[in-house]
């Protein structure tokens, strides 16, 4: 299984670098939104790979049946502020497409 | 204490002139006088005491943790210091309301000359080298804006960097030769670093830290071949320079050779380096004085030769040579302030400085001219002057020096040559300017000035006058008090009577006193040679290096910074591969040890389709739409994962914010093109695969061996201590968010609130520009079936809400997601019915709801400042509800709202505006546009 995690990990990260790569905004921000999934699924790895084990307090329960909650707490406060990085992402895109006439990153269109 | 007040007075100060220049610049100047004059009183109260050998010490604790003392110093040398600094200073505030022109109120340049003054006092008064450092950096700071006063001038401004460049850079040098020192001696107090000379020359670091240190010294004190900013600083108003090229700005260099003589002195390096460079610079300067034709310029380039005099006293290293010194820099004070003030005066009375044009004022100013003629003497070292007498125990000292018992001749003669240039600069300047025949008319008619501006000057005066006479009876205990304090020990036997029989230093004397006249003379024949060689200044090779640097910086961020944010892009990934790959490069990837999970079918299926859909996106991202359906479904699979890794409270989140990113990019497509061109070339899609291929297989690597190791984490203790008596709550995740880490949290929402505001600025700008080729799809007709089941969903979704921010402590959920599901209910209105029915029937704009949300967080954690505890307790309140029931933690569950809150007013705001996009755009209308500031461009 962790196998299986590690590869995904890499699948979307380098999925997300390739397409930050390109020249167009819109693109470049997929490609953060790759990214954003990549790194969160990171994250979440590092209290590694425990089913069955939510960090939700049951009565009679040892500590080594819960999985570790930081990561968790870490990723949960990750995605909304890459919401709000990515939506900050796509009124800069919008805004410089009126302001420069194209979508290029470099506010012109190049070779 | 009084030490610290006497340092914070002229701090103080600084508001009082531009405070009072409204009365009027009488007021301003008062303003600045009266504090000086405390402190000068102040300081004179101590005076008993510190002349009968008295060490005054203040302190108070600065950063116990690194035994750092802000300590405060007054012994006999810093007490001379800062009489003069105080004493000249009073003078020159006097000098300057006179001076200045009528129509500057003053406000500034008083604040500026009184920051300079504290600073100054600061560098003589400190106990701790390095706020002696601090206030070191101050006086250069300060005595830019003193120099460059005159701010419309070019000239004045060039001078004011070159002085900051230069004693800037020094006191860069300074700062790092005394850390070493500290560190060397076991302590930054003067009173240690003081008595540990033998552990300080002797030590290994010794001579690196004593270039350092030296560095500082010379810089400050314009000594060869740092001198040339100091004929620049000319530009600044007259009383700046009498003032800080007297006694205060260009002495801190002399005063740190004599305040650290005790401990670095006496040694071979320092005795080359320090006598070597001194009396270079006295003889150098010296001739370049004679050939000066502006009185300012030849006053600037005999102060670097009397500063170089100084510097080679305390160079010989030995304590007669080091009181000698001490006596000049209280002589040199006095004369050049003098001189430089009466520079100013004839400026001020004829409209020029030019020794050329001047000539024969004797007539017309006969007080400046007796002024002038008592001065020059006094600098030229005439007897019956306080200058003879210093510069006679000079030349004498020159004799006497063990380590130049090879070519004992060699400083004598340089000495000699220096004092006869001195003398000759001397007569040029009361001859030539009030002697020989006009060779023009001055732009001004000349006459003497008013007696506010001639009074400082006489005071002056008559200090060089009594001292030259009866030096021991006046001078004497103030010297003995100060030259004690540099000698650090017993004073040597000296004399400061003026006849000391026939003596070597008598004919040396002489000889200069004769040859000065002779050579003034000859000066047509001298001045024709001059003019033949070629002009190489140390301001030119400054100049040089400048530009080089400058150009160098400017080449550099060309290359660098070519405006192409995908270049960008590619150089900060490649660093961060870069960076990211070392540690495998050193240590090598080693998997880790511990057992693996087995596997499942179920999950193989979908690993596969998270790696379709996701390469699906990278392969189709040139047609958008089918782009970010591909990315939905990859949202959607990573929330199915979150459930299988045991994190139901984030597949929630992932599942809500899936739902509202989904919905940002298809509103970002009304704008942007939906299909993007094909334009990379092949090179490039290679180039970038494979840094691609890099970052992701690194990243996939390191938690691969993270989740082969053992695991062993800091949140034990949240999970103990997340249920009753500390955080009250069962879901542990839920507890970090609002109670552990509340901070951060409090945080995180306060970014996603600032992000929300950039969108609404950004776009309020935007909606009012028109673009060709966006879709007008506000004309499309609402789906019916969508109107009719999304109006009674409203109301479900937002129960639905609502329960699942409610249990948020206990199971999965909270305020994050409970917002996030609020918002979708919210928007889905927007979608299904438009965007105007919506907006109507919202009644309160988002943004006040977002803004209320952060409040409302900060305020239920600053309650806790009400019982004096930290920020952020949660555990304050606890209350009885009816049929609810009792809810212990009320606090917690008001922050939880306040994150609610700020997310739903966050994300609303941000997809409430996009959606106005396309609604509210007003038709094109360049007159309309033109009226709009727009912010985008200058």
């Amino acid at each position: 299984m962790e196998a299986l995690i590690a590869s995904a990990i890499a699948v979307l990260g380098g999925s997300g670098i390739y397409l930050v790569l390109r020249a167009r905004t819109f693109t470049v921000i997929l490609g953060l939104a790759l990214l954003a999934i990549a790194v969160n699924l990171f994250l979440l790895s590092m209290g590694r790979v425990a089913p069955g084990h939510a960090p939700v307090i049951e009565e009679g329960l040892e500590l080594g049946a819960y999985v570790d909650p930081l990561p968790q707490a870490v990723v949960l406060t990750a995605i909304v502020i890459g919401f709000a990085m990515m939506s900050f992402a796509v009124v800069l895109a919008i805004t410089a497409h009126f302001v420069t006439g194209t979508d290029h990153l470099d506010g012109e269109e190049t070779s | 204490m009084s030490v610290l007040l006497i340092l914070m007075l002229p701090f103080v100060g600084i508001l009082l002139p531009p405070l009072l220049q409204r009365q009027g610049r009488l007021a301003a100047t008062l303003g600045a006088g009266i504090p000086t004059l405390l402190a000068f009183g102040l300081l004179m109260s101590l005076g008993p005491s510190v002349l009968a050998g008295e060490v005054l010490l203040a302190s108070r604790e600065w950063v116990p943790a690194m035994g750092l003392t802000a300590g405060l110093r007054v012994d006999g040398l810093g007490f001379l210091f800062a009489t003069m600094t105080l004493g000249i200073g009073l003078l020159v505030i006097t000098y300057a309301h006179f001076y200045m022109k009528k129509d500057d109120p003053l406000g500034r340049f008083y604040a500026y000359l009184l920051l300079f003054m504290g600073a100054m006092l600061g560098i003589v008064l400190s106990e701790n080298v390095l706020l002696m450092a601090l206030f070191w950096e101050i006086t250069s700071l300060s005595s830019f804006l003193l120099i460059g006063y005159s701010s419309h001038d070019s000239e004045a401004r060039r001078g004011a960097r070159m002085a900051l460049a230069i004693t800037g850079l020094g006191g860069f040098c300074l700062f790092a030769g005394l850390v070493v020192l500290g560190q060397i001696a076991g302590s930054y107090e003067l009173s240690v670093i003081l008595a540990s000379g033998d552990l300080i020359t002797s030590h290994d670091w010794y001579v690196p830290m004593l270039v350092l240190v030296l560095l500082g010294a010379f810089t400050k004190s314009a000594q060869f071949p740092f001198h040339f900013w100091l004929p620049n600083a000319m530009k600044a108003p007259t009383p700046v320079s009498a003032y800080l090229h007297s006694a205060t700005m260009v002495k801190a260099g002399v005063f740190l050779l004599a305040r650290l003589h005790p401990a670095l002195a006496g040694t071979s390096p320092w005795f080359f380096l320090v006598g070597g460079v001194g009396i270079a610079t006295m003889f150098f300067a010296a001739y370049v004085a004679f050939y000066r034709h502006d009185l300012k310029g030849l006053l600037a380039y005999s102060t670097i030769s009397h500063l170089g005099l100084i510097t080679a006293l305390f160079g010989f290293g030995t304590a007669g040579a080091a009181v000698v010194g001490v006596f000049h820099i209280m002589n040199h004070a006095a004369f050049k302030a003098s001189l430089f003030m009466t520079a100013g005066i004839i400026d001020h009375q004829t409209g020029t400085r030019d020794i050329r044009i001047l000539g024969g004022l004797r007539k017309a100013m006969p007080f400046t001219m007796v002024l002038a003629l008592l001065g020059s003497a006094a600098m030229a070292g005439i007897p019956l002057f306080n200058g003879f007498i210093s510069k006679e125990l000079f030349l004498k000292e020159t004799l006497d020096l063990p380590l130049m018992a090879g070519a004992p001749w060699v400083f004598p003669v340089v000495a000699t040559a220096g004092a006869l240039f001195s003398m000759a600069y001397s007569v040029r300047l009361v001859h030539g300017v009030f002697f020989k025949d006009p060779t023009e008319k001055t732009p001004k008619e000349a006459r003497d000035p008013s007696m506010g501006m001639l009074v400082p000057v006489g005071i002056l005066v008559a200090i060089c006058v009594i001292v030259g006479i009866a030096a021991e009876q006046t001078a004497g205990p103030l010297l003995a008090a100060a030259a004690g304090s540099t000698v650090g020990g017993e004073l040597p036997y000296y004399s400061l009577s003026l006849w000391h029989g026939f003596t070597l230093e008598l004919l040396m004397s002489a000889i200069a006193i004769g040859g000065g006249v002779v050579l003034y003379l000859q000066r047509a024949r001298l001045y024709e040679i001059a003019d033949r060689w070629p002009q190489l200044t140390g301001q030119m090779a400054f100049e040089k290096v400048q530009g080089l640097i400058l150009s160098f910086a400017e080449g550099l961020t060309a290359r660098l910074e070519n405006g192409s944010l995908q270049r960008y892009i590619v150089l900060l990934l490649g660093m961060a591969l870069v960076a990211g790959a070392l540690p495998f490069l050193e240590h090598g990837f080693v998997t880790g040890t511990a057992e693996l999970t087995p596997t499942n079918p179920v999950a193989i299926a979908v690993w596969a389709l998270l790696v379709v859909a996701t390469l699906a996106t990278v392969f189709t991202h040139r047609s958008r739409i089918t782009a970010i359906i591909c990315l939905s479904v990859v949202g959607l699979l990573i929330s199915i994962i979150f459930v299988y890794l045991s994190a139901p409270d984030l597949a929630l989140t992932q599942l809500s914010v899936e739902v509202v990113t989904i919905l940002l990019l298809l509103l970002a497509l009304f704008v942007l093109p939906k299909v993007a061109p094909p334009e990379s070339s092949t090179l490039r899609k290679i180039r970038d695969a494979t840094l691609a291929a890099i970052g992701g297989a690194g990243m996939g690597l390191i938690s691969w061996a993270v989740m082969t190791r053992p695991q062993d984490s800091i949140s034990d203790y949240y999970l103990e201590n997340a249920t009753y008596p500390v955080g009250g709550g069962t879901n542990v995740v839920n507890v970090i968010l609002v109670d552990f880490r509340g901070f951060d949290t409090l945080g995180e929402v306060a970014v996603l609130v600032l992000a929300a505001f950039g969108v609404y600025t950004m776009l309020r700008y935007a909606r009012h520009t028109h673009v060709e080729g966006v879709d007008d799809m506000a004309s499309d007709r609402y789906p019916v079936v969508l109107v009719s089941v999304s109006r009674p969903l409203l109301a479900l979704i937002l129960l639905m809400a609502l329960y699942i921010f409610l249990r948020g402590h206990y199971l999965p959920g909270g305020g994050f997601i409970g917002g996030l599901v609020a918002s979708v209910a919210l928007i889905l209105q927007y979608l299904a019915s438009g965007i105007d029915w919506a907006k109507e029937r919202m009644g309160v704009s988002f943004r006040y709801v977002a803004v209320a949300g952060v409040l409302l967080a900060t305020l239920s954690g600053g309650a806790a400042f009400l019982v004096e505890q930290p920020f952020l307790t949660m555990t304050l309140l606890g209350l009885k509800i009816p049929l609810v029931g009792e809810i212990d933690y009320v606090m917690t569950l008001l922050f939880d709202l306040g994150i609610f809150l700020a997310v739903v007013g966050g994300t609303m705001t941000i997809l409430s505006q996009l959606s106005h996009m396309q609604e509210d755009r007003e038709p094109f209308d360049e007159e309309a546009r033109a009226k709009e500031t727009d912010p985008w461009k200058p």
